[in-house]
């Protein structure tokens, strides 16, 4: 599904991710974790194809496609969806013409056909109930005044529309109360598949209670320094990344 | 999306421009009486008209032209310009569209108005100018009945003299300003609008206009009288050829709102901005005014993209009491073009409304100002007014300007301001396209959410009409 190979990239010519190397399979849940700073959004900007961002060395494969050749726009088209730690406001633009101008160029690029409006809402509603927001948010601009949690939730809203290949999730539970981090969990799982990957950025071991990873990667200093299973993230929650980094130099 | 990518989508060529192979007949550049005279005389006025006509062509010789515009341009050399000029084909006016020029319907067909379909899909009765002379008017017969005149100005110069004694200039006198005295002097044409007492209109009356002859300058003349106790909306669309040169635009729409009337007026201007190097482009200058008598409502709702410079101020005298004006505008500018654009209210009834939304996008290099005029006088007693003021930067090279200037004699009128400015950001981008909408799209749906007010305030057709129009502006700018 996503290759990532020796990966190093810079923004405002400033090194942040130092040969970073990752392999995700179809079906797999990939959480990453590690210490503020260490590259973590970098990482999903990167792949997401941001402008800003310079690749000096590396590779990506995503599909058996060189990911780092699209346009950010084709990149999404097939089927890498970022979940934004910060998901932006853009006034006056209801949510709903915003997702309905979302899945109409993601279906017009997979060769589907194009959605029609009665069942687009029909859809739409569903998820809204699935992930516990009111009707009206699709009515409203996007992002518009929502709150923390609303930005969230509308975010996995989105991610159940445009039924991505590979889900980057940044942070997404990141100062949300317990239901909303059940809700958003209830919004994971109900997309895993063996077909569809996903790559969880969290600072917390509580989210990974819901959605179990299949591995977990330590993040520090742009690279992967520490992989391992579900296990991983306890230990982490428990002595935090100070023994990782102690480790590391002692290491040197 | 790089900046490169938003550059390329501003330098999108204006989707309108080409030019009509049509002979026309030209008068020679230059301005004095006798060239007034000709004027007059081609058109068969009565004497009156031809004083008329003088009187404010003496008092545009005194005037100097006004500097306070937020704008830059060379100074207009009004002894280059030519004053009248009209197709040869229309010495004998068409008796319907059969006998129009083929080669003209084929330009508004260009433009996708095509005036048959135009007629028979929104019911709107057109009168099309080309240059300086009507070529065709519809549905003269429907609105016969009902008893509305809709015609050109030199027709009711001929048909309707009294109408016209009465209320030519009575909204914008000869003596006005600069732009509105040269337009008095040498008007070409223009529609001509009475709706009798207590009628609503049976439909929307449009006019298309074109500027088609290089260094023509065209000044049409509106006159449009809503009898007491009468509606009216009328919709004023246009869209004029790639030229060189630049060409001066002077136009002046008078509305007359009798007691418990209501007009709404509503525009959609897109006259060529100038290249992307602003080369060319017309220069806009315009007076719209519309006096409100008592319980009388006039709207102006206008979409703005054209023109090199645009220095436009629909405006509302609410002198009757409780009479309401409102002012509905998105100005977009793009590239080089300059707009200085907003509204005049002045209140002098009691319990007189008004209300202000103004949506100014600038791209590219360009500079977008609002003016606008909120005056309360003694006796407007009770008097309220909002006023919103918006604008939206698209990159950052571009400007946009306030200037509200609010003058109050009354204490017990209350002005309500609110300005914001924003702009399209590169995260508002980085979200659509990661979505998978293109920059194009995501920038024409950002710009259209931001004039959703203004939209809806739009008849239908236009709406649909004026979201496209952005597109193709924008597609030479960031949307
Ligand atoms: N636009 C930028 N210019 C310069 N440095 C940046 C920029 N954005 C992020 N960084 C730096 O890159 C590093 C990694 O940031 P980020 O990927 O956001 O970390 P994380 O998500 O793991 O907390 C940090 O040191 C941050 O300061
Ligand atoms: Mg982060």
């Amino acid at each position: 599904m996503l290759s990532i190979n020796n990966l190093h990239a810079k923004i405002d010519d400033k090194l942040i991710l130092k040969e970073l190397n990752l392999q995700v399979n179809a079906g797999e849940v990939h959480a990453i974790m590690g210490p503020n700073g260490s590259g973590k959004s970098t990482t999903g900007h990167v792949l997401s194809g941001r402008d800003g961002y310079e690749v000096v060395e590396g590779s990506v494969s995503f599909l058996g496609k060189n990911l780092l050749e699209m346009d950010t726009e084709e990149r999404a088209r097939e089927g890498l969806f970022l979940a934004f730690q910060y998901p932006v406001e853009i006034p006056g633009v209801s949510n709903m013409e915003f997702m309905k101008a979302a899945v109409d160029a993601v279906r017009e690029h997979r060769g589907q056909e194009a959605i029609d409006a009665v069942s687009f809402l029909k859809k739409t509603r569903e998820f809204c109930k699935a992930v516990n927001l009111d009707q009206n948010f699709l009515k409203r601009g996007v992002n518009e005044g929502f709150s923390g949690g609303e930005k969230k939730r509308n975010e996995i809203l989105q991610m159940m529309l445009l039924e991505p290949k590979l889900c980057i999730l940044d942070e997404t539970d990141s100062g949300l109360d317990i239901d909303a981090l059940q809700v958003v969990a209830e919004g994971v799982n109900s997309l895993r598949s063996p077909e569809r990957s996903f790559l969880i950025v969290t600072h917390y071991q509580r989210l990974l209670d819901y959605i179990e990873p299949d591995f977990v990667h330590v993040l520090a200093g742009g690279k992967i320094v520490k992989s391992g299973d579900k296990s991983l993230a306890l230990e982490l929650e428990e002595k935090g990344y100070g023994w990782i980094e102690a480790s590391l130099s002692g290491a040197a | 999306m790089s900046q490169e990518q938003i550059d390329q989508l501003i330098t999108k060529d204006y989707a309108a421009g080409f030019v009509t192979d049509i002979e026309s007949e030209t008068l020679a550049p230059g301005l004095d009486e006798d060239v007034i005279r000709f004027i007059s005389g081609k058109k068969n006025e009565p004497e009156w008209m031809l004083e008329w006509r003088l009187k404010a062509y003496r008092a545009w010789r005194e005037m100097v032209e006004p500097e306070w515009a937020h704008v830059n341009y060379p100074k207009i050399d009004f002894d280059a310009l030519s004053y009248y000029s009209a197709p040869k084909s229309m010495e004998d006016k068409p008796k319907s569209l059969d006998e129009v020029d083929p080669e003209l319907l084929e330009t508004y067909k260009k433009l996708g108005i095509p005036l048959h379909e135009q007629e028979m899909l929104a019911g709107v009765a057109v009168d099309a100018v080309f240059d300086s002379v009507s070529v065709a008017t519809t549905f003269r017969g429907k609105l016969k009945d009902a008893g509305v005149i809709f015609c050109s100005i030199s027709e009711a110069v001929h048909d309707y003299p009294e109408l016209i004694k009465k209320y030519l200039g009575s909204v914008v006198p000869q003596k006005d300003n600069f732009y509105a005295a040269l337009n008095s002097a040498v008007f070409s044409d223009g529609s001509f609008v009475y709706i009798p007492k207590g009628v609503r209109c049976p439909m929307e009356l449009s006019t298309y206009f074109r500027i088609n002859e290089q260094n023509t300058g065209q000044f049409e003349r509106t006159l449009i009288i809503a009898d007491e106790g009468s509606h009216v909306s009328y919709l004023e669309g246009c869209t004029a050829p790639m030229r060189d040169e630049n060409q001066l635009h002077a136009a002046v729409v008078e509305l007359v709102a009798l007691d418990d009337a209501n007009i709404k007026y509503s525009t959609v201007q897109n006259w060529y901005p100038g290249n992307a190097e602003g080369h060319g482009g017309i220069y806009n200058f315009v007076t719209k005014r519309g006096i409100a008598h008592t319980n009388a409502r006039i709207s102006w709702t206008q979409v703005e993209t054209g023109s090199a410079i645009t220095w436009k101020y629909p405006s509302c005298v609410l002198k009757g009491d409780n009479s309401v004006g409102e002012f509905y505008s998105v100005a977009l500018t793009n590239n080089y073009q300059q707009a200085d654009t907003g509204t005049k209210m002045i209140h002098l009834g009691k319990n007189t409304r008004s209300t202000i939304i103004s949506k100014g996008i600038s791209a590219g290099k360009s500079s977008n100002a609002y003016r606008g005029l909120v005056r309360m006088n003694p006796a407007a007693e009770g008097a309220r007014n909002y006023t919103q003021c918006d604008s939206l930067l698209i990159g950052d090279k571009c400007a946009a300007h306030t200037f509200p200037y609010i003058e109050s004699k009354n204490p017990s009128a209350v002005i309500e301001h609110e300005a914001t400015t924003s702009k399209v950001s590169d995260d508002q981008l980085y979200l659509c396209l990661q979505r998978g909408i293109d920059t194009e799209k995501a920038v024409s749906m950002i710009v259209n959410g931001f004039c959703k007010e203004v939209f809806k305030e739009l008849p239908m057709e236009f709406a649909v009409e004026a979201g496209k129009l952005l597109e193709v502006s924008l597609e030479g700018s960031v949307g």
